[in-house]
């Protein structure tokens, strides 16, 4: 492995020192997913505050204090580019995660299994069989193996949760394990190095000086926005995850959209196995622990209603950012594994404290 | 709470000059919109003080402002002769000011009683004393006429009426000198709204003032003692006695004009018209049995009966919202797949149902997208939406319901109640809908625009579309309907054209049904 393995990426830090965090600017207006003003405001400055700018003024903020804190902590060694790629190569991963993770929590639901998922994806995509195939036809096949394995599981999922009735929680819970698992099975707990080399080529590139990994995560992060803000499906996941049963009694299949939700989040783990496959040239059953929750964190920290209903992608993006970058200040300050892992706990508490602030605010009025 | 204060001498409406509850130029705006701007309102002890006006014009913002759920921007408050500031609900309750809000606002997961104590649950040393509480529930119930709901039911299981029954529960547990209610009517059927009156009067008779707000103009007739009506967030008139005041002067006072609150002529349905809807044998096991009703292209067929004799379910099961134990549903000729709701909007029927807060809106969501909500994949190009194409229908129909304010951007939770439930006619407006049906279509909305409403079924209803109105004020289904459908418990009991009965026949019948 040329690379360090990262401990966990994307391991939040601390509280991120900002007091306004991303969405209590705006009342009415859903972050990230109205594409209009929500409402009329009176003032050139109110509007601006309450549009775009607004929505995301405290993550922009955020992100800058976190940079600054890096810059005089660590100095030349933060702000370099090659720490920058860094930085942006570990969001990368989450972030694909992140993005699927926004529709599922979007249209009301959870997913804690993407990570197992995405251990699972990995593996099965770098077993002899598979390399061996992939070596005598084309790198894609294992790419095709990892998207299928992701898939499928979150299919699995959607099926389970939306015709089999059980709470989402419980049957990702059980997807979580159950994959973990599978994928010890696979592996015989070995890590499995890569040695299709054109497939290493191809995603260890550099593209235009940035890797190709970031690439990917432009293009999916685009991908789900436009999938969110701009389509009928969006607007179908916005609906379900509003008012379920609004959305049924208007017409809406319920259930087939929350199927798809899950099938969209396990496709983005597969997309994240790929790309940890490229990053480590190894699969693993270890790939992807707690990546869920780093996952989770970014995008609730990001502006998404964990109740479901309004969903923030550009939110999610500087989410995944705040948390990476944290990251590696701390890795730069050299504080402990164990530390990083305490101050993400901290984070997802005070994460979930602002949502259900936000959620009374909105039962009020 | 009870004992009377200096003030207040003697026994309560000894002093038929002082005012209870006295509002001076209350002021509230929210972003965007100016909700109250100088409203006053005085109320004396042992009244019934009705508040009136049309949709959004503030009067649910103004009992909120009393209840301590809005702070006011400006004016003054002054409760039994002192000034008082309402800073949180639970300083409103302790001064004795209980309300009943106009979205049910029970929780569902708890039991009837936990909703009924809910913030003063009867405890000593932390433990709460369920047995006192449920017998105290029960007691309250019984009062209000409704003693065979258990208090250890969970309210999630309730109907829309049996849930106002406990938000009405709760408001009597406590012991408050003034209680307001916000469209308490509105889910109730005839014999529940008498029961309701019972209470009223009990508690006036007792000194407690009544805040009553209504879209009916009857039932403020037949209980209330005097007048404020609201207009555009300020007081137009104020002190009006409800015996000396013609009901003409009212709406135009609340309104600005004069309005014909008469139905649409019915023109009768031609004789070759085809049957559109078809529904035969329907039943849904332990709610309704052997419902079976033609409606033909043009026609408005009603189904009157009393709250929870399954009128909404039968809606619902025909919509495939719930599956058919047994009975069949056509649509021109095709039969639907039982329990699939989108086989029924595929086949063009549209449901406005009746609970809107819960089955209807996306409260979060930009009025428009509401409207659109069944509509907008057609307005879709491929699977990208046409934001711009969805307003300009919306705004088509907000002009055409005049929903206020005139503006589809507005998120759908800072609308009034009944520009609400206009929200949910428009989308199956902008759907053009051949079978309609429509669960309580004027809940909550005032005089002018019911008549609007009225106009609008009858002239879908004219250019060919089959509707099915469910309404628990029997003589909206009478007005509107060309045939009337008694239901009783769960039975059609009765079928006749609907000039052929009236408002007591219809009683008399849902009385022997239930009888027998
Ligand atoms: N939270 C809010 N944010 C913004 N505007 C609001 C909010 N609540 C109410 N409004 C606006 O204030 C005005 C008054 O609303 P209110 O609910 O008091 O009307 P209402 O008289 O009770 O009407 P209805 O008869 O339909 O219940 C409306 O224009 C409404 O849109
Ligand atoms: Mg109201």
């Amino acid at each position: 492995m040329s690379e360090q393995t990262p401990p966990t990426l994307a391991t939040a830090g601390s509280v991120p020192p900002d007091p306004d965090r991303p969405t209590p600017v705006d009342r009415g207006g859903a972050p990230g997913t109205a594409v209009g003003p929500t409402q009329p405001p009176p003032s050139g400055l109110r509007r601006f505050l309450h549009g775009a700018a607004g929505r995301n003024i405290g993550l922009v903020i955020a992100l800058v204090l976190v940079c600054v804190v890096g810059f005089a902590t660590a100095g030349e060694r933060f702000a370099s580019v090659d720490n920058l790629m860094t930085i942006l190569r570990f969001a990368a991963v989450i972030g694909v995660l992140s993005i699927g993770m926004t529709f599922v929590i979007t249209g009301g639901g959870i997913d804690l299994s993407v990570g197992s998922v995405l251990g699972l994806a990995s593996v099965w995509a770098s077993t002899l069989a598979t390399q061996t195939m992939a070596g005598d036809i084309h790198w894609i096949v294992m790419v095709g193996t990892a998207l299928a394995v992701g898939t499928v599981c979150g299919l699995v999922n959607g099926v389970l949760i939306a015709y089999g009735r059980v709470v989402a929680f419980i049957a990702t819970l059980a997807m979580m394990v159950g994959a973990r698992g599978l994928a010890e099975m696979i592996a015989n707990r070995q890590t499995q190095l890569v040695t299709v080399d054109p497939f290493l080529d191809f995603f260890r590139a550099d593209l235009l000086g940035i890797s190709v990994l970031v690439w990917i995560f432009a293009a999916v992060a685009v991908a789900g926005w436009v999938l969110l803000n701009r389509t009928t499906f969006g607007r179908r996941t916005l609906a379900v995850g509003g008012n379920p049963e609004a959305a049924r009694l208007a017409g809406i299949k319920v259930k087939r959209h929350t199927m798809y939700l899950y099938a969209i989040a396990g496709l983005t783990a597969g997309i994240a196995a790929v790309m940890m496959l490229a990053r480590t040239t190894a699969g693993s059953s270890t790939h992807g622990q707690y990546y869920e929750l780093d996952a989770i964190a970014a995008v609730v920290v990001g502006g998404t209603l964990l109740a479901g209903g309004r969903g923030t992608i550009v939110g999610t993006v500087f989410g995944v950012l705040i948390f990476a970058t944290l990251a590696n200040v701390f890795t730069q300050n050299n504080l402990s594994i164990s530390a990083q892992a305490v101050a993400r706990g901290v984070i997802i508490v005070a994460a979930v404290l602002l949502q259900q602030r936000l959620a009374a605010r909105h039962r009020s009025t | 709470m009870v004992n009377d204060v200096q003030n207040v001498p003697g026994s309560p409406g000894a002093q038929p000059g002082a005012p209870i509850l006295t509002m001076r130029g209350i002021v509230k705006h929210f972003p965007g919109a100016k909700a109250l701007d100088g409203v006053d309102l005085e109320v004396l002890p042992g009244e019934v003080h009705c508040l009136l006006g049309q949709n959004g014009a503030g009067k649910s913002t103004l009992i909120k402002v009393l209840a301590g759920a809005h702070r006011p921007d400006s004016g003054t408050i002054t409760w039994r002769g002192e000034p008082f500031e309402v800073t949180t609900p639970v300083a409103a309750l302790r001064a004795g000011i209980a309300t009943m809000y106009q979205e049910l606002d029970v929780v569902d997961g708890l039991t009837v009683t936990e909703n009924v104590d809910l913030g003063h649950e009867l405890a000593s040393a932390g433990f709460t004393q369920r047995r006192a509480a449920r017998a105290r529930t029960a007691e309250l119930l019984a009062r209000l006429g409704h003693a065979e709901i258990p208090p250890g039911r969970e309210v999630g299981r309730l109907s829309a009426a049996g849930k106002q029954v406990v938000s009405m529960a709760r408001a009597l547990s406590h012991d408050a000198r003034l209680i307001v209610m916000d469209e308490p009517s509105a889910v109730l059927d005839s014999e529940e709204v008498a029961n309701l009156f019972r209470v009223v009067r009990d508690l006036t008779a007792a000194g407690v003032a009544v805040v009553y707000i209504s879209h009916r103009l009857d039932e403020i007739r037949e209980v209330g003692d005097r007048i404020t009506v609201l207009k555009d967030g300020r007081t137009v008139a104020t002190g009006l006695a409800v015996d000396k005041t013609p009901t003409a002067d009212l709406i135009r006072l609340m309104t600005g004009r004069t309005v014909e609150h008469a139905f649409p002529e019915r023109p009768g349905v031609p004789a070759g018209a085809d049957r559109r809807l078809v529904v035969a044998d329907l039943s849904l096991r332990g709610v309704f049995e052997d419902v079976s009703l033609t409606v033909r292209s043009g026609e408005v067929v009603g189904l009157a009966g009393l709250v929870g004799s399954g009128r909404s379910e039968i809606l619902e099961t025909i919509y495939g919202a719930r599956r058919a134990t047994s009975g069949s549903v056509e649509v021109a000729g095709r039969r639907l797949r039982a329990g699939s709701v989108s086989a029924a909007v595929g086949a063009g029927i549209g449901l406005a149902p009746e609970e809107r807060k819960s089955q209807g809106l996306l409260l979060d969501e930009p009025v428009y997208r509401n409207i659109t909500l069944s509509t907008f994949g057609r307005f879709a190009r491929g699977p990208m939406l046409d934001e711009q194409a969805e307003r300009t229908a919306a705004r088509e129909q907000i002009t055409a319901l005049d929903l206020r304010p005139h503006d589809p951007d507005r998120t759908a939770r800072t609308l009034s109640g009944g520009n609400q439930q206009k929200a949910m006619l428009a989308r199956w407006l902008v759907h053009g809908c051949d079978v309609l049906l429509l669960d309580e279509p004027t809940r909550g909305v005032d005089v002018g625009a019911r008549a609007e409403i009225y106009g609008l079924v009858r002239a879908l209803a004219d250019r060919g579309a089959a509707v099915v109105v469910v309404s628990s004020e029997i003589e909206e289904v009478l007005g509107l309907s060309d045939e009337v459908l008694v239901i009783s418990e769960g039975r059609v009991v009765h079928r006749c054209p609907a000039e052929q009965i009236d408002e007591h026949g219809v009683l008399d019948l849902v009385m022997e049904g239930s009888a027998a």
